[in-house]
């Protein structure tokens, strides 16, 4: 699964050197260690508060340009009204949800719905113990937990699209994406070596909407991720520029110094949903 | 008398409760997912219906112009290679990307155009809401476009009589892969 990902990210990496050569360099960078980021998450914080709560917050949505550029419809997004949660879902949300259902608990679960990596950093099938703190963001989780764990709320994952166009926002813009030291902000999190365990959810400050931790924390799950691009393709066919999708409707990459999207969508769409990584989680929208 | 009555009874209920529950699904059958689809003639069945003979799992849709008749092309191509014997024991599920339009009627207008046999073919209708599930454990990917159209990846999966996935093939280009088909006639045998 690992060199899946660097693989998927490589390709990128060797498209946006050719072309920009002048912000290429923390790209790479970035891209080297984010091998480390998706392997290693050892919790050793001594942190423990009680679990912070996520509340629904509602987006205007509307017209939204899209990083990515489809080949039917371009860069154009429409996004009707949602709401999202202000926080990833912590470890202590999903141990309330597999207490409740235990046909996710890990030693339950049926492994076309997670790899065996799943929970794997909890002491037990209902224990938490000292690698997962209560109000960590839940992660070595797979897409059909994170799904079914939505489901449960009566909501679902965000699309892409939702993800994306909330993720746009910094504390004081709607959308930030232009400001190169926004951009410069995002790439940092993604050099830093995941040696560290994982802060908790909601310490960082919120953005325009009300929403924390859509970037600098943990990657997350959409609904859609395997709408995105097929890797296993973009690597066959040499075609970095061009992310096909069987041939018809390709995807590219609209703006392509928007590295902070064109990482996430390059780690998405390499994943398979009963995939699991240390640095994966998830929020729900409805 | 009441305790042999007691055992009688008990004998009973552990044998209806024994004919009720099937035999566990393995942890790594796609069969664990519970859901529920309608077939060409309206019928309800689930995934899990084929369950005690091999099947092929395809998902398509019947507007599609682009790869779905050429993975159809293929699925056909296999079904032709099989001996009348193998045939026997092999049933094809076709599921439908796209539920809004792929209504049981035009399932079955699909269904007749091929000629299918629909003793062993089914084509099926899932529930909107299922659809990225199913397709995430056939290991499908797919984008619904603007104009309702889909891009997806064509994929054959070929499963045992308990759903487990013996063999996958992406080569759907009018013609079966040749070892996609060895493995199919190898699973067969064992029937």
């Amino acid at each position: 699964m690992t060199y899946a990902i660097y693989s998927a990210v490589k390709t990128s990496a060797t498209s946006a050197t050719s072309s920009t050569s002048s912000t290429s360099a923390p790209f790479a960078t970035s891209a080297a260690l984010l091998c480390c980021l998706l392997v290693a998450s050892g919790a050793q914080a001594a942190e423990s508060r009680a679990s912070p709560s996520a509340r629904y917050v509602s987006l205007p949505g509307g017209a939204f340009t899209s990083t990515l550029k489809y080949e039917d419809t371009g860069s154009s997004v429409r996004l009707p009204r949602f709401s999202l949660m202000s926080l990833p879902v912590t470890n202590a949300d999903f141990l309330a949800f597999v207490a409740q259902h235990p046909q996710w608990q890990r030693d339950s679960v049926a492994s076309v719905f997670a790899e065996t990596r799943y929970l794997s950093h909890w002491a037990s099938a209902t224990r938490l113990g000292p690698q997962a703190l209560p109000s960590q963001p839940v992660v070595w989780v797979s897409w059909f937990a994170a799904n079914a764990y939505c489901q449960a709320q009566g909501a679902k994952l965000p699309s892409w699209s939702q993800w994306e166009y909330a993720a746009a926002a910094d504390e004081k813009r709607v959308d930030a994406r232009s400001d190169p030291a926004w951009r410069e902000r995002i790439l940092a999190w993604y050099a830093t070596s995941s040696k560290h365990a994982l802060p908790s959810v909601g310490m960082q400050p919120a953005n325009a909407y009300g929403l924390r931790d859509l970037h600098g924390l943990v990657w997350e799950w959409t609904d859609d991720f395997s709408a995105l691009l097929v890797s296993g393709d973009n690597r066959d066919q040499g075609d970095p520029d061009r992310l096909k999708f069987c041939g018809a409707g390709a995807l590219a990459i609209a703006d392509r110094g928007n590295y902070a999207v064109l990482m996430r969508v390059a780690l998405l769409s390499s994943l398979d949903g009963a995939d699991a990584t240390a640095n994966l989680g998830f929020r729900c929208a409805r | 008398m009441r305790a042999s009555r007691f055992t009688l009874s008990l004998v009973l209920a552990t044998t209806l409760a024994a004919q009720a529950a099937p035999s566990a699904l393995p942890r790594d059958s796609i069969y664990q997912l519970d859901a529920a689809l309608t077939d060409q003639s309206g019928r309800r069945l689930t995934l899990a219906s084929a369950r005690g003979h091999p099947q092929l799992v395809v998902m398509f849709y019947t507007s599609c112009s682009f790869i779905c008749p050429t993975i159809l092309d293929t699925v056909q191509d296999l079904d032709r290679k099989l001996t009348p014997a193998e045939r026997q024991h092999f049933g094809v599920l076709l599921i439908s990307l796209d539920p809004q339009r792929d209504t049981p009627g035009a399932l079955k207008a699909t269904a007749d155009k091929r000629s299918l046999d629909l003793t062993r073919w089914t084509l099926a209708q899932p529930q909107p809401a299922d659809v990225r599930a199913i397709a995430g454990v056939l290991g499908v990917r797919y984008r619904v476009l603007d104009d309702g159209e889909l891009n997806h990846t064509g994929v054959l999966v070929l499963l045992d009589a308990d759903g487990r996935v013996v063999a996958r093939s992406s080569k759907t280009s009018g013609q079966v892969d040749p070892q996609f088909l060895t493995r199919t006639r190898a699973l067969l045998a064992r029937q």
